[in-house]
């Protein structure tokens, strides 16, 4: 080889080592990410939150509205009661229920959203369900609380919340059957 | 007879195959530029016909031509097929054709490779367009394949999945022969201060390439395993977030759009100082420029998500990062201003483009700068006014740039001047067209109107028919491109080996057209 080719190829070997180290630093940012929302508390879903006020603001009155659903399981999932009446700042307990109607154990993972969108932040849950993946024995029942504080800073605008929970199903996920089916209802 | 024998396989080595196979095993820089020219422009009329179906669709409120269904697929594939089928494989055929050209190498670094990346390109955009004919039709996520609809999609997405790392595959083995070749391949003289300026801009692309394309390739292996291994990357049940994913993809989407920039404003560089018979205004400064940009590139990519819930100190900052990146843009405007300043300008056809990218290319500049500011970007994110945004970048930045250096070098691999008239009502065509286009999507989205939709509320149609008139007059004026170029390949006034009358680089110096082969023998600059 000639001392240009040898030359070439030490750059060639150093740039590809970039590309592979680069291909690894897409993946490397996946934990980095995690730990930036968990030092900042940005988007922990399975962690309780803090209360730090804990005034009862007693003059209001907020209806919070339960909802369920199951995407693509086995499971029969409800709350227990479909509303609550709470003041800012109180602490409140409902529950939910679910039951695996297959003949297998089955895992999942709830996930919460709120309407308005904004409330989500403002509604602290103690306890809760969707903090831990739930696994449930053919047949089995289960009644789970959430415990829950509306924090007091809630804009006044906002007189009503529904907080909806559903539930995704964890191991093995049926990703062919789930694209099918979205495909025909499209 | 043993000594002579492989002497004259060398000495044919071009030779050695005719026909199609010729092609399929060339590693020639010449042949090697022509076929991802040629490759490219079959995809940009492919993205072409798709637009066209999708403003077809818009013309009128309602559903007349196309389903909803199949209305998001061609719009995802338009996207996919312009970037990576169009836009990054032209600029590649450019740097194949020129980077040898102009710093007086004899090929490129890596002659083989080079005919592996361009091979892998046709299979790649085969599984890409056949995923419209796979059950379920090709993938629907958009362009940035954003989860959780990217994890539910049929098998198309699949299919897309393996094109994207295909093609990324076939940038980074491009990008990699680029840099060596620049890097070690310079004739004797030629230091890097006294490069053209387009082959500072590829070397800078190229790194930024083999820097992102990488994470693209990791980004879509994060969505394979989602949707077929059991993993939840970006799964929120299996405690992933599918927020990441905007944040991998943008890693490497904020670069990728400099990427397809940055030689544009090498050819512009290089035609300015050309027909404006001054030397290029501020040469330092564009190589700092284009340098500075390449690395701020890095730390704006959350301005493609301000409305994804960022705390405010990461809005601000992700804000001013992407307003500082307009400076170094701006010094380059101005400097090819500088340029023309009381230069004795004319204007054949790669000036025109030339110019009106300057012009048009600015307004997509200012109204990126609007959309950096978040507060508006709450408003005004996933509208028209974003589309009309980045087709003022990209059309009127990289495709004119594009035309631009096609016409400008044509003489060059033709050996036939290409046709002033021709090319002229390309131009006017074009850039007229384009504005009729695009500018009427600013008001549609200033009023609110979302992107990636089939159907619109009335008040947006009047706006909607222009446009897609004007699509359609853009379309078709592409065809007068096609026109031009073959029109300069059969035959037409003889170029002389400097084609144009004050266009320096060692490029000219060679006869038009290029021999097969060319400084076998380095030149030395002085
Ligand atoms: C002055 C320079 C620029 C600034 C400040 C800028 C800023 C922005 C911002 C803030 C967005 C996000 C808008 C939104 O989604 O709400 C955006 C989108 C975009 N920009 Fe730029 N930009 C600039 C130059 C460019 C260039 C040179 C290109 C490509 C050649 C480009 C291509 C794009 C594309 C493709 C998108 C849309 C991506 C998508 O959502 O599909 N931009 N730009
Ligand atoms: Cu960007």
């Amino acid at each position: 080889m000639t001392a240009l080719a040898v030359e070439n190829r030490r750059v060639l070997v150093r740039l590809v080592i970039g590309a592979v180290a680069m291909f690894g630093f897409g993946f490397l940012l996946v934990p980095f990410y995690e730990k930036i929302c968990e030092v900042t508390g940005i988007n922990n879903l399975l962690k309780p939150d803090v209360v730090a006020n804990t005034q009862v603001d007693a003059s209001r009155e907020v209806l919070v509205l339960f909802d369920a659903n199951v995407h693509d399981m086995p499971w029969t999932f409800r709350p227990l009661q479909r509303s609550v009446s709470v003041h800012p700042g109180e602490l409140q307990t409902i529950a939910y229920e679910i039951t695996n109607t297959r003949d297998v154990p089955v895992t999942g993972q709830a996930v919460p959203s709120y309407g308005p969108q904004r409330a989500g932040q403002f509604f602290l849950k103690m306890e809760c369900f969707c903090f831990t993946q739930q696994t449930l024995a053919p047949g089995e029942s289960r009644t789970m609380p959430v415990a829950f504080v509306l924090d007091p800073t809630l804009p006044v605008d906002v007189e009503a919340i529904t907080v909806s929970y559903t539930f995704f199903e964890v191991a093995g996920r049926r990703v062919q059957a789930a694209s099918t089916g979205a495909g025909s209802d499209s | 007879m043993a000594a002579v024998i492989p002497e004259r396989l060398q000495e044919h080595h071009h030779g050695a195959h005719t026909g199609l196979m010729r092609w399929i095993t060339t590693t020639n820089h010449k042949d090697i530029g022509t076929m991802y020219l040629i490759f490219s422009f079959v995809m940009f009329l492919a993205g072409g016909v798709m637009a066209l179906t999708l403003r077809a669709e818009l013309f009128q409120p309602g559903l007349q031509v196309v389903q909803p269904e199949l209305f998001n697929q061609l719009t995802t594939l338009h996207g996919l097929v312009m970037v990576f089928g169009a836009i990054m494989p032209a600029f590649v055929g450019f740097a194949n054709w020129m980077i040898p050209l102009m710093i007086g190498a004899s090929d490129m670094a890596f002659a083989r490779m080079n005919n592996w990346s361009f091979w892998l390109l046709p299979p790649a955009a085969i599984l890409l367009i056949g995923s419209f004919f796979v059950p379920g039709g090709a993938t629907a996520a958009g362009w940035t394949l954003y989860p959780p609809l990217s994890v539910q999609m049929g098998m198309g997405m699949d299919l897309a999945i393996f094109a994207v790392h295909i093609m990324g595959v076939s940038s980074i083995m491009g990008a990699i022969n680029i840099v060596v070749t620049i890097l070690n391949m310079r004739a004797p003289g030629m230091t890097m201060m006294k490069m053209p300026l387009f082959c500072w801009t590829w070397l800078i692309t190229a790194y930024l390439l083999i820097a992102v394309m990488p994470v693209l390739a990791g980004a879509v292996t994060m969505l394979l395993t989602d949707r077929h291994f059991g993993t939840s990357f970006f799964n929120a049940a299996g405690g992933g977030d599918p927020v990441l994913y905007q944040h991998i993809f943008w890693f490497f989407g904020h670069p990728e759009v400099y990427i397809m920039i940055l030689p544009a404003f090498g050819i512009v560089s290089q035609i300015i100082p050309t027909f404006a018979r001054k030397p290029l205004f501020g040469y330092a400064s564009m190589v700092y420029a284009t340098s500075s940009i390449a690395i701020l590139s890095f730390i704006v990519w959350a301005h493609h998500m301000f409305t994804t819930g960022m705390p405010a100190a990461g809005q601000l900052f992700f804000m001013y990062a992407t307003m500082l990146i307009a400076v170094p843009t701006g010094v380059k405007v101005f400097n090819w201003v500088a340029t023309m300043w009381r230069g004795s300008m004319t204007f054949e056809t790669p000036m025109l483009f030339a110019v009106g990218f300057i012009f048009v290319f600015t307004m997509g500049g200012f109204t990126g700068l609007i959309c950096a500011i978040a507060p508006v970007d709450i408003q005004i994110h996933d509208t028209y006014y974003v589309v009309a945004h980045f087709h003022y970048v990209l059309v009127a930045g990289s495709l004119f740039a594009l035309f631009a250096g096609a016409y400008y070098w044509l003489p060059k691999w033709t050996g036939h001047m290409p046709d002033e008239r021709i090319g002229k009502l390309h131009f006017w065509c074009s850039i007229v067209f384009f504005n009729v286009t695009f500018f009427p999507m600013h008001f549609l989205g200033l009023a609110g109107m979302p992107r990636r939709v089939p159907d619109y509320a009335l008040q947006f149609a009047d706006f909607n028919a222009l446009a897609t008139i004007g699509a359609f007059g853009f379309g078709l004026s592409q065809l007068i491109f096609l026109w031009a170029v073959i029109k300069c390949v059969r035959g037409g006034e003889k170029a002389a080996a400097r084609s144009w009358e004050s266009a320096e680089g060692l490029e000219w110096t060679v006869p038009s057209p290029a021999p097969h082969h060319t400084f076998e023998e380095a030149p030395v600059v002085r």
